[in-house]
């Protein structure tokens, strides 16, 4: 018979516990359960008066052209950005695998864009691309582009998406190059004497091998380019120009904060909210589960 | 088919070196084994053969080609992994077609000849499983097979069934034993344990501390061991050694006990005797202070030490001998089974 360990009752575990319910009430549950309050409220700009109207901002959004544009601008965003930030992880981790000295410097190296601060990373860029100043417009005018995130919507996008993608590689290669050295040394060389080659070994072998962590990354990215963005977005374009590079959440902001319809923006965040949900909800349910070959 | 020669082969990783001047012929369609404790760099010998490490000094020749600059693709060889290195995303079959895939094969050639290595193998009810879906002997088979489809010139193994169990493993022995004969391919197999070595090899490469001890014949490594290392890694029990002093044709050894040798050497020597070579004789001059003995059923082992001595000693008697702990017990060997190694280097002396 399984006997079971009985712990003596005390106080003691739920104080230990307390701290992380206390901020989790504080800074997650009831801003969350205030952000669904107001999205059923619509308040004047001054905040003279509220009405609550159900799901009259929902409904409201749904037919919002500039939200719905928001919207796909959004998903273009997030997969290019997911894209670009795990393929050049995907290959700086397949070149890190075969390095043997120095790995660890190289390793360092490629971790620290992690570490830099979106604000901080999105002004690197900026003074970058910067149309005066900066050493790349310069550059590019050689080959005929004239670099102007300031008036070119599309440039300012693509200016966004490289900021937010290089942020995120490092994470990614982390990643990579664990789950590339997870596998076992000798099936690649199985592989060689097979008679395959380099590439040949990476595509018909590493790049299955370590397709859960390829899917693992792509919810993680998706996160990344929906939410944590706003940081690299609001110090490179402000949305602009003409909300060229407005996603998501930089509109709640926008909305919000500066166009002032608390309801408005509140409702978007709900969406957001279950946007995050259920990107969570699929990594559970597909990632965690031992992936079968 | 081919022959395979190794010129004095170096490895060094760094400062170490960790093989040192390995030489030796291997001839075509030859099995040879090369065993030895771990760590004497017996996979480094073979991935170097292989391909898979690069060779510091020295050449390897397969056929009369030296391969030393060749990926290990061009070098026409198959390896068995001792952890199998299937590719688990890929069936049975895919496993085996891989490599004539790559050899841009036709596909119906591809298909029959792995069907034919599968009926040897008898895995062909398991072609569309995927390996993790195999037990341990099943998967061995399958590395067997993937190796054999592609009809190479050099099998390599690398100790390919030391995650079997016991029986499985002698029984995978010989069937490894007579499908080489079959094909008929050169082969090397790498294993630290002598038995394997001895039941399977053409012939065996000794190796211990990244030196070739000796390279033979299992009889002549067993009647004639060049170095002590050699005498005490073949042979189970091992073989027994005393400190002695050679003067003259006579052995002197333990407490003022002699025995006759037709060996001419002189001075310090260690005199070695097999447990099976020892005869159960009460005027023998090799007395032994019983400690235990071990019956096996069809002989019993008798565990003491040299009387008046701490040397341990084994001898091996047939069938179920009774000896008390603390008793002594007289023995007398052959004098052809005496073997005389120098006390100083442990190298064989020779009548
Ligand atoms: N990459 C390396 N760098 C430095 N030393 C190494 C390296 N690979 C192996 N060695 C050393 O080379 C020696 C031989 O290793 P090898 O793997 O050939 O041993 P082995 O005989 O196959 O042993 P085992 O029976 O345990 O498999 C060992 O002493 C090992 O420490
Ligand atoms: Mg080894």
């Amino acid at each position: 018979m399984l006997k079971r360990v009985h712990f003596p009752t005390s106080l003691l575990p739920y104080l230990l516990v307390a701290p992380q319910v206390i901020i989790t009430l504080i800074f997650f549950i009831w801003p969350a359960s205030q952000a669904v309050y107001q999205s059923f409220l619509i308040e004047d700009a001054f905040g003279m008066s509220t009405e609550f109207v159900w799901f009259e901002n929902f409904t409201y959004l749904a037919t919002d052209e500039q939200y719905l544009g928001s919207f796909g601008r959004t998903i273009f965003f997030s997969v290019c950005v997911a894209f670009l930030s795990m393929s050049a992880a995907l290959i700086l981790a397949g070149f890190a695998d075969r390095i043997v000295r120095g790995a660890t410097t190289y390793r360092t190296l490629l971790i620290w864009p992690y570490a830099v601060a979106p604000v901080l990373a999105g002004a690197l860029w900026v003074f970058m691309f910067n149309p005066t100043l900066g050493i790349f417009p310069y550059i590019l005018e050689f080959i005929g582009v004239d670099w102007n995130h300031y008036l070119n919507g599309n440039q300012a996008m693509a200016l966004v998406i490289f900021a937010a993608a290089w942020k995120q590689i490092a994470y990614n290669f982390l990643f990579y190059l664990a789950a590339m050295q997870s596998i076992p040394r000798s099936l690649i060389e199985a592989a060689a004497i097979d008679g395959a080659g380099p590439v040949r070994r990476f595509w018909d072998h590493i790049f299955p091998l370590i397709s859960p962590t390829t899917f693992f990354l792509l919810v993680i990215n998706a996160v990344y380019a929906f939410f944590d963005t706003f940081g690299i977005i609001h110090a490179v374009t402000q949305g602009g120009p003409a909300n060229a590079t407005t996603i998501l959440v930089y509109k709640v902001y926008n909305d919000g904060f500066v166009g002032l319809d608390l309801g408005g923006s509140a409702a978007q965040s709900v969406i957001l909210m279950f946007l995050v949900i259920a990107m969570t909800v699929v990594q559970f349910r597909y990632v965690e589960r031992k992936v079968e070959y | 088919m081919a022959s395979i020669t190794m010129k004095d082969l170096v490895k060094a990783y760094g400062n170490v070196e960790v093989l040192h001047h390995v030489a030796g012929e291997i001839e075509d369609g030859e099995l040879i084994v090369i065993v030895g404790p771990s760590g004497c760099g017996k996979s480094t010998l073979l991935r170097m053969i292989a391909g898979l490490e690069t060779i510091t000094s020295g050449d390897v020749k397969i056929g009369d080609k030296i391969v030393n600059d060749l990926e290990p693709a061009e070098r026409d060889i198959a390896m068995v992994f001792q952890n199998y290195a299937l590719y688990p995303h890929m069936s049975v079959r895919e496993n085996m077609a891989y490599g004539l895939k790559i050899r841009k094969i036709a596909k119906d050639e591809i298909e029959q000849r792995v069907q034919e290595a599968a009926d040897i193998l008898e895995i062909r009810e398991y072609l569309d499983r995927k390996p993790r879906q195999l037990s341990g002997g099943q998967r061995q088979r399958v590395a067997m097979g993937r190796a054999i489809v592609r009809n190479p010139q050099v099998f390599l193994f690398d100790e390919p069934l030391s995650n079997l169990d016991a029986k499985l493993r002698v029984q995978m022995r010989l069937e490894i034993r007579k499908l080489q004969q079959r094909l008929g391919v050169t082969s090397i197999y790498v294993t630290h344990d002598q038995v394997e070595a001895m039941t399977l090899g053409d012939r065996l490469m000794v190796l211990n501390g990244g030196y070739v001890e000796q390279f033979g014949t299992p009889i002549e490594l067993y009647n004639r061991p060049a170095t002590l290392f050699v005498a005490g890694f073949i042979g189970s029990p091992s073989m027994n050694f005393l400190p002695a002093t050679a003067d003259s044709g006579i052995l002197k050894f333990g407490k003022a006990a002699s025995i006759p040798s037709a060996n001419h050497a002189a001075g310090a020597v260690t005199l070695g005797i097999r447990p099976e070579h020892l005869v159960h004789d009460d005027a023998g001059p090799i007395k032994i202070t019983v400690q235990m003995s071990e019956h096996l059923g069809a002989n019993t082992l008798i565990h003491g030490v040299l009387e008046g001595t701490d040397t341990d000693f084994v001898a091996s008697m047939l069938g179920h001998v009774t000896a008390d702990p603390g008793s002594t017990m007289s023995f007398s060997a052959l004098t052809e089974n005496l073997h005389i190694f120098d006390a100083a280097s442990g190298k064989r002396i020779e009548g």
